[in-house]
């Protein structure tokens, strides 16, 4: 039980904290702060994925295009998938994880916050190392997968690869150090009460997300540590002229790889999963069933790498293993899907932008999941791989899925994160734009590729057949990116202007709806003793003494939202707002050190295209810091 | 007149109310539109007039048994699919927010609803699986001893294809791989770099050419006619336009083209060309390209132009094989296959004509 870590304020000496300006953000260890970092971090690499995007999508307007050359778009086509998948979708999941988790559970914050404000600007400046390359014109263009021995540095000399090798590994040490603490963190911070199966879906996918995250992310680690060897110290892991093997990187490649698309997922189930059953005012069907088919995803996307790697010619025992494997894993996906309509079935649907995400995740993700079905039936998959099929099938998920459950999450929780509602109107046009583009774009893909395009080519010959659904794929494109500047327009204006919102706008069941929106700095001014799963649903006994919040409220009102009444709800009152020194309640001071460290670790990393002098002051610069970070005084120790 | 099972139907309906009735009326059109659809959206895929590298006219016994799989994953996938979205559309328009609506009943969950939809779906997934297993095990037999063997070898980026002949020698060709109709042909697919993957979607599946490994594609064709294919593994700046086509030619004909290869380079007779000769074997053409029956006879780099008149396409499929395009590759191939291995040795336009003109005689 957690209950032990999660008592009451312990008595403290204050400790002043700064409350605004640029150095609060720089030093800040409050999870919630961090959350707010990576959301905007990640939305603003969001953007700029996006028009990679779209560069690429111009270039196949029409057939024998000179838009973009072979080299620009083998860069841009690569650089899309990296930024979308390590710098735009993962942190934007982190941005949830970091805000809401905690607040799910009843936690003051991470288990280890410095740690949390480390992982933080490790990812910036991982980030920050990708972009340098797009002003050099030496972005990587291996492809997201990299494979060898095209990245060998006989054949890849450039600084191109360099750049992807040595970003990756920096941003694998926020995932991993993050992931950690998240693991942590829902283990051992829970308050009183809040049982393992009292959790709400959104914190047990991120469980299971930070499980498969920590052990993936280690996988990809070596397969990139000896890719780096390969390349800066003349080994040969890849180099078959000296007996390397370069189907070994794509076991390692896709050993990290098909979890990380269960990472891309299983948090969007998590989000589903709570908004599904907060518009449908009707709890979550099947709690159990779905945690369990969860874990069991987790557990059967680990079996099943080979299947990207069919035609390969690993055999046929092999190739029937990974068929049948990849098949089974359909089966916990399609009991979620059945217990989100369950969910749905005797609703009281309310349509805010959120739900309409939400719903149309379903469908979107649905067509995704049955192509996935389809490859896996391993002969066919022999004409399908490596073709604009496979396109349609991972945007089918992964926008389809995790974009479409990304948008929903959003709209969920900005009221919770901003104390401000996203403009709904913006938001409709945001939803039908994106939706009515998305399936424009890559619906006329599944046939593309059934019809012979190969994928991750530059160009395409007159007469092919491929010209007219390239043309509408790309028109579709455009209108994503209409509807991504929306958004845009939205999250930055209604982070200062949107309208305020109260505690619990959506008169959800969660526990982070029990504090005001925006929660103070401290979250709960006493730890909650949870009773229930649903702790705002069932009744003020399921609570032991309500939900404290640590400020006066005004008398409740009644709230509309988007046409339906909300029920009564309460606004905090500034004025009367608590401190956390008024309450007593010790939080971890301030530091720099997170940003001097992750400062220091990415100039090791970046070192290996200077000098090995620069690197060894890197090493000193870690030592020291680490050695600082041990010793800095004034951490609470949870 | 309705049928006795729809008036049962449509009356059983009715006494569960109004939300079956709907969900019998969608069903009763997805059964009727699905098919209609299905057959309709294969039309509009069309043939391989229009769409040359189209995985739905399979031409092989391979390719064949990999359509049958294909289309069975694609008929399923679009019944649950469409059942799917019925049953959302249903929801979504039926449990809409009402004003004044009672607040729905807290239901948390249902033990019977979920073995069912466990089960349901192993099932269809068993329906995918052992004719999945049946085929993997059938297509990746060894290949029976009268195969016609051809030695792929993936370049970046054009293709090598090498035919041994009992003497031990080897005839080789490029981009254009040339097969008879009826004798089942085994693919040894090799790479002389980085990892490539060959697919010619009307004869079957790809299958990675890997360095290190030799891989093996195994099919029977089975009707005349040239199908287009290219490569399908990213390999690098040029992966777009790393082309190919397979010849199918009835087996007299084959044996025909194979003896035709067999035969060294034809002698020059014109005095320009014999200049276009010299400026080829004593050049650094010679380098990388080997011309049969001449002293350009060591590259093993660049394709093989013994019989280059003889192909359709130039440069992996890329430009036609003319004068006017033989000029423009030779005088800077970059420009036409980014990053290509073909130097650009800085011709003048007289040597590239001579050098076009021999290379035009090469039949």
């Amino acid at each position: 039980m957690a209950t032990t870590t999660a008592t009451a304020a312990i008595p403290a000496p204050a400790v002043a904290q700064p409350k605004t300006g640029l150095w609060s953000w720089i030093t800040t260890v409050d999870h919630k702060r961090i959350g707010i970092l990576y959301f905007w971090t990640s939305l603003s690499f969001f953007l700029i994925a996006g028009l990679e995007a779209l560069l690429v999508r111009t270039q196949l307007i029409r057939p024998d295009n000179h838009f973009l050359s072979a080299n620009w778009y083998n860069q841009l086509f690569t650089m899309h998938a990296v930024t979308m998948i390590f710098l735009a979708l993962m942190p934007l999941m982190a941005a949830f994880f970091n805000y809401v988790v905690p607040l799910q559970i009843g936690a003051r914050d991470v288990a280890f916050p410095r740690l949390n404000a480390l992982s933080y600007w490790i990812y910036l400046f991982g980030g920050l190392f990708l972009t340098i390359p797009i002003f050099l014109g030496k972005m990587p263009d291996g492809g997201w997968f990299n494979y060898a021995n095209l990245s060998e540095p006989a054949f890849s000399p450039g600084l191109n690869i360099d750049f992807y090798v040595l970003g990756l590994q920096i941003l694998g040490l926020s995932s991993i150090i993050s992931s950690i603490n998240f693991i942590v963190t829902i283990i051992n911070m829970r308050a009183p009460g809040m049982r393992l199966m009292r959790m709400a879906p959104f914190t047990w996918m991120t469980l299971i997300t930070a499980v498969m995250m920590a052990t993936a992310m280690a996988v990809l680690t070596i397969a990139l540590t000896e890719l780096m060897f390969d390349r800066f110290f003349g080994a040969a892991f890849f180099d078959v002229s000296r007996g390397g093997d370069p189907v070994l990187w794509q076991h390692l490649f896709w050993i990290f790889g098909h979890p990380e698309v269960y990472i891309l997922i299983l948090p969007i189930f998590g989000i589903i999963s709570e908004v599904i059953p907060t518009f449908s005012r009707k709890p979550l069907f099947g709690y159990n069933v779905v945690i369990f088919s969860g874990i069991l995803i987790g557990w059967l996307g680990w079996g099943v790498w080979s299947h990207h790697m069919f035609a390969v010619g690993l055999g046929p025992i092999a190739d029937s293993f990974f068929a049948v494997s990849t098949m089974l894993i359909a089966i916990p996906t399609g009991i979620k899907i059945f217990n989100w309509l369950a969910t749905l079935w005797g609703g009281s649907i309310r349509f805010t932008t959120a739900m309409m995400f939400a719903t149309a995740f379903i469908a979107t993700f649905t067509i995704g999941g049955i192509s996935g079905v389809m490859h896996a039936a391993a002969p066919a998959d022999l004409q399908q791989t490596d073709t604009y099929f496979v396109v349609a099938h991972i945007h089918y998920v992964f926008f389809g899925g995790t974009v479409m459950g990304l948008f929903a999450g959003i709209y969920y929780w900005f009221p919770k994160m901003f104390g401000r509602f996203l403009d709904e109107r913006l938001g409709q046009a945001h939803f039908w734009l994106t939706f009515i583009g998305m399936n424009i774009t890559f619906f006329p893909m599944h046939f593309l590729g059934l019809l012979g395009m190969p994928r991750r080519t530059f160009t395409y010959a007159d007469g092919l057949g491929f010209d007219t659904m390239n043309l509408i794929a790309t028109l579709g494109s455009y209108l994503i990116g209409l509807a991504t500047l929306i958004l845009a327009y939205n999250v930055v204006r209604s982070a200062r202007a949107g309208k305020r919102a109260p505690a619990n706008p959506w008169g959800a069941a969660m526990l982070e709806w029990a504090m005001p929106s925006p929660p103070p700095e401290y979250n709960f001014a006493t730890i909650p003793v949870v009773r229930s799963r649903m702790p705002l649903w069932e009744g003020s006994n399921v609570l032991a003494e309500g939900i404290p919040h640590g400020r006066e409220m005004e008398d409740t009102e009644e709230v509309t939202f988007a046409g339906a009444k909300l029920g009564k709800v309460s606004y905090p009152d500034d004025e009367n707002i608590m401190s956390a020194d008024d309450l007593g309640i010790h939080l971890p001071p301030p530091s720099v050190l997170p940003i001097l460290l992750a400062l220091a670790l990415s100039l090791f990393f970046a070192s290996f295209l200077g000098s090995h002098w620069l690197s060894l002051a890197a090493v000193i610069c870690v030592a020291l810091l680490v050695f600082a970070f041990a010793f800095e005084p004034g951490h609470s120790g949870h | 007149m309705m049928s006795r099972v729809e008036a049962v139907r449509v009356r059983s309906a009715r006494e569960r109310g109004p939300a079956a009735t709907i969900v019998s009326r969608l069903r009763s059109l997805a059964v009727r539109a699905v098919p209609g659809l299905l057959t309709l959206a294969l039309a509009a895929c069309g043939g391989a007039e229009t769409f040359p590298q189209t995985t739905f006219a399979p031409k092989s016994d391979y390719a064949i048994q990999i359509d049958h799989l294909q289309m069975l994953t694609i008929y399923l996938g679009v019944g649950v699919g469409v059942a799917i979205f019925c049953i959302l559309a249903f929801i979504l328009l039926r449990f809409r927010h009402r004003p004044g609506a009672p607040e729905p009943k807290h239901v948390h969950g249902n033990a019977t609803l979920e073995v069912a939809w466990t089960l349901i779906p192993a099932v269809l997934l068993a329906i995918i699986a052992v004719p999945t297993v049946r085929t993997i095990f059938a297509t990746q037999a060894p290949p029976p001893a009268d195969a016609l063997e051809i030695d792929v070898r993936g370049f970046q980026w054009w293709w090598q294809f090498g035919y041994p002949q009992p003497n031990g020698d080897t005839i080789f060709t490029a981009n254009e791989i040339h097969v008879p109709v009826g004798r089942p042909v085994v693919l040894k697919l090799r790479s002389a770099d980085v990892i490539h993957s060959f697919w010619i979607p009307q004869m079957g599946g790809k299958r990675d050419v890997v360095p290190g490994r030799t891989n093996e594609i195994v099919f029977t064709p089975l009707e005349e006619g040239v199908y287009l294919g290219q490569c399908a593994e990213f390999c690098g700046s040029s992966h777009a336009l790393m082309k190919m086509r397979l010849v199918a030619h009835k087996p007299a004909d084959f044996q025909k083209w194979l003896a035709h290869q067999a035969q060294p380079a034809a002698e020059p007779t014109d005095s320009a060309v014999m200049v276009g000769k010299k400026l080829v074997t004593a050049g650094a053409c010679a380098g990388c390209h080997t011309i049969d029956g001449t002293s350009a006879s060591f590259g093993k780099t660049a394709p093989n132009l013994t019989h280059v008149a003889s192909r359709t396409t130039i440069a992996a499929g890329v430009l036609a094989n003319n004068a006017r395009d033989l000029t423009a590759w030779i005088h800077d191939p970059q420009s036409v296959k980014p990053d290509a291995r073909m130097p650009n040795l800085g011709l003048k336009p007289d040597e590239i004509r001579y050098i076009v003109a021999y290379l035009q005689t090469l039949y």
